[in-house]
């Protein structure tokens, strides 16, 4: 994963909350094996829309949304995540976020800015003046710049380290095999293993 | 010093390592795996040059793409057939275990693992799929994932993870006639709104969880990702004991009473502490059904597609209102004068075999409207063969209904059981998202009771309904 230091951008405005991961990635995508090439994906049903935000002329181009409270809520396809950064999104700032969503962005190496709502309303109305206005997000300092506004927002340290220094968390984990084996040494005997089950029963039709 | 949540409890028997700030790092007992969040997972493992940690704690199953009708023919569907294909090389690669489509363990991931006797108490247990907290009627602490972290399981049989607050919602009570686990878990999902459980682990306990059967309480644990909740569970009792006993894998011998003996310590503290807790009275519970496009826009089904502006803020209102354009509903509107095409009986949320007696139950010796098509989809093929056992399908199809092979089908339309755009569907299954069961299709989500009931009537009812030929019902 590449180091993520800071990003400036143009943004789409995303008022509405709960969005949902099959908004994100309607199910039809996820058939595919493939890592990338999700962009067609992003909000595939609402582009059908010309007056969707991401189809007008104004919002061309963006690499920041502003989203509504909960955004990612529903199913766990990660898929969601690659759309939003095979479409060329770079951070997703929202006043929440669904939990399995940010350890999905997390892991993909996509920012989710945590915001208070004053903040998501501000930006909203400094878009609605001026659609072309750039956003910077400085994860160093944890705060978006816009206009002449600093606000703060609020992200994991844990998330934050492993952005900034574009870290693999399977390599760290991996890294305490020892403590993995000393922990599965004591694991009690009667807990199920696969090798257990399969000999009893058929399993073919 | 205040006693532990067995939310704490489970989780701090789980600690590999941990870590002053950082994530806990917890151990995985059993990791599920399905077809569509896992080939990427697979393709980084083969780049990185990993192996899979613990075959032995790995099982993987078909469910999401899989067709439920002429399951021996090759997949029509070019794309879903290469993710099934791509599963079956990947599993064979790295040694792991699978039920196939056509084999008689196959079905619905969350459907097979407590039916198998996979699923224990005290496990930690995790799948790329957000209905993992199912598992969580037996006692386990059991959460879905995304692909990256199934690739981190499979790598490592571990995951790092904040510890999350824990939340009692305890049910009071007793649930009248004819209400169900599912009218209460769209109740609750009501109450809290889709984000209300965010950051929570949570119990759910009170005279009306410990009367419910274990399907009963695999209903409700499903839908904890509904309302936010990280994961759902039950404290294991005996219900939960007879249920395991004698399952393909559950232990046995001297096994099996160190096990009980382990199982009967999994409970909350008396005096432990929970950071939330919501009471709710199951007295007071009727059926349930939503009107909008997220679970928690739900009313009960006596009752009227509510007013926009009788919601409290201007984005919930706004958002009333969106929902109530795309499922194109009047306020005011009884919701049992809404006419219903399809009715779908299915999904890890309702397609066990409790769930299909109580559907038949109502279908038994009456026909569907000739206005509505019902499709049964049964969550396993274990499932499938019991209900015909019982001669269960024959009510269905006698009441010209459609009886499926096993699979996630209509709940996300992912094979070819879809809505078409602008039908309506009443529906057992747990997301009533826009387009989640087809483009332009609009889902009301409902009990496997009423589910049965509206397809008689044609429009949304509940079994009571029938008894009055449907005449009087709004």
């Amino acid at each position: 994963m590449k180091p993520f230091l800071e990003h400036t951008g143009r943004a789409a405005p995303l008022p509405q909350e709960n969005i949902d991961t099959d908004q994100i990635i309607p199910s039809d995508f996820l058939k595919r094996i493939s890592r990338t090439g999700f962009e067609d994906g992003l909000f595939a049903e609402w582009r059908k829309d010309p007056d969707f935000v991401l189809n007008k002329p104004q919002f061309q181009g963006v690499s920041l949304l502003i989203a509504g409270e909960n955004f990612g809520c529903g199913s766990s396809r990660e898929h969601a995540v690659w759309a939003l950064q095979d479409f060329g999104i770079r951070v997703v700032v929202s006043s929440s976020f669904a939990d399995i969503f940010r350890g999905n962005a997390g892991n993909a190496g996509l920012l989710l800015a945590e915001v208070s709502r004053a903040t998501t309303d501000k930006i909203w109305d400094a878009l609605d003046m001026n659609p072309q206005v750039e956003l910077t997000v400085d994860l160093e300092d944890c705060v978006i710049r816009f206009d002449a506004s600093v606000a703060p927002f609020t992200i994991d340290e844990h998330t934050r380290q492993k952005l900034l220094l574009g870290l693999d968390d399977i390599e760290v984990s991996l890294s305490h095999q020892e403590d993995i084996e000393k922990f599965e040494a004591l694991r009690p005997r009667w807990r199920p293993s696969i090798e257990s089950g399969i000999s009893k029963g058929p399993t073919q039709s | 010093m205040s006693g532990l949540t067995l939310a704490e409890k489970l989780w701090d028997s789980h600690i590999v390592r941990s870590e002053p700030d950082g994530p806990d790092l917890l151990h995985i007992d059993m990791h599920l795996v399905h077809e569509v969040s896992s080939p990427q997972a697979f393709e980084g493992l083969r780049a990185a040059g990993r192996r899979v940690r613990r075959p032995d704690l790995t099982l993987a199953t078909e469910d999401h793409n899989v067709p439920t009708l002429n399951i021996n023919a090759p997949i029509a569907d070019k794309v879903s057939r290469l993710q099934i294909e791509a599963l079956r090389k990947n599993v064979e690669e790295f040694g792991i275990e699978i039920h196939k489509l056509g084999t008689l363990r196959q079905g619905i991931v969350h459907v097979i693992g407590p039916e198998l006797g996979i699923t224990q108490p005290g496990m930690t247990i995790v799948c790329g799929d957000s209905h993992t907290a199912t598992h969580g009627a037996f006692g386990a602490l059991a959460f879905g994932i995304g692909t990256s972290q199934v690739e981190h399981v499979l790598a490592t049989q571990t995951l790092p993870q904040f510890r999350p607050k824990t939340m009692a919602v305890t049910v009071n009570g007793v649930l009248p006639n004819g209400v169900s686990a599912k009218d209460l878990v769209l109740n609750l999902i009501a109450h809290t709104g889709t984000g209300g459980g965010q950051g929570f682990i949570v119990e759910y306990r009170g005279a009306a969880i410990e009367a419910l059967s274990m399907e009963g309480r695999m209903t409700i644990c499903n839908m904890s990702i509904e309302w936010g909740a990280k994961a759902g569970f039950v404290a294991p009792d005996q219900k939960t004991f007879d249920f395991l006993s004698g399952r393909d894998y559950a232990p046995t011998g001297a096994d099996w009473d160190s096990a009980i003996a382990d199982w009967k310590t999994l409970s909350s503290d008396n005096d432990a502490i929970f950071d939330e807790e919501i009471v709710l009275d199951a007295n007071k519970m009727a059926p349930f059904v939503t009107w909008g496009t997220n679970p928690g826009q739900g009313v009960p089904l006596r009752e009227s597609v509510p007013d926009p502006s009788s919601f409290d803020t201007p984005t919930e209102q706004d958002s009333a209102k969106r929902a109530q354009h795309y499922m194109a509903l009047e306020p005011g509107t009884p919701m049992k004068s809404i006419e219903i095409d399809i009715v779908f009986i299915g999904s890890c949320t309702n397609s066990r075999i409790e769930d299909l007696r109580e559907a038949a139950s109502v279908l038994r010796g009456r026909k569907i409207a000739s206005s509505t098509k019902l499709l049964v989809v049964p969550g396993s093929v274990a499932v499938k063969l019991q209900a015909e056992e019982e001669g269960l399908d024959k009510i269905f199809v006698q009441a010209g209904g459609e009886w499926r092979g096993a699979g996630c089908s209509m709940c996300l339309g992912m094979n070819p059981d879809q809505l078409l755009p602008g039908e309506r569907c009443a529906s057992t299954s747990n997301r009533n998202f826009e387009g989640r069961q087809g483009p332009g299709g609009r889902t009301h989500l409902v009990s496997p009771a009423v589910a049965a009931a509206t397809s008689i009537l044609g429009r949304l009812a509940e079994p009571s309904d029938l008894h009055s030929g449907g005449r009087e019902a709004y």
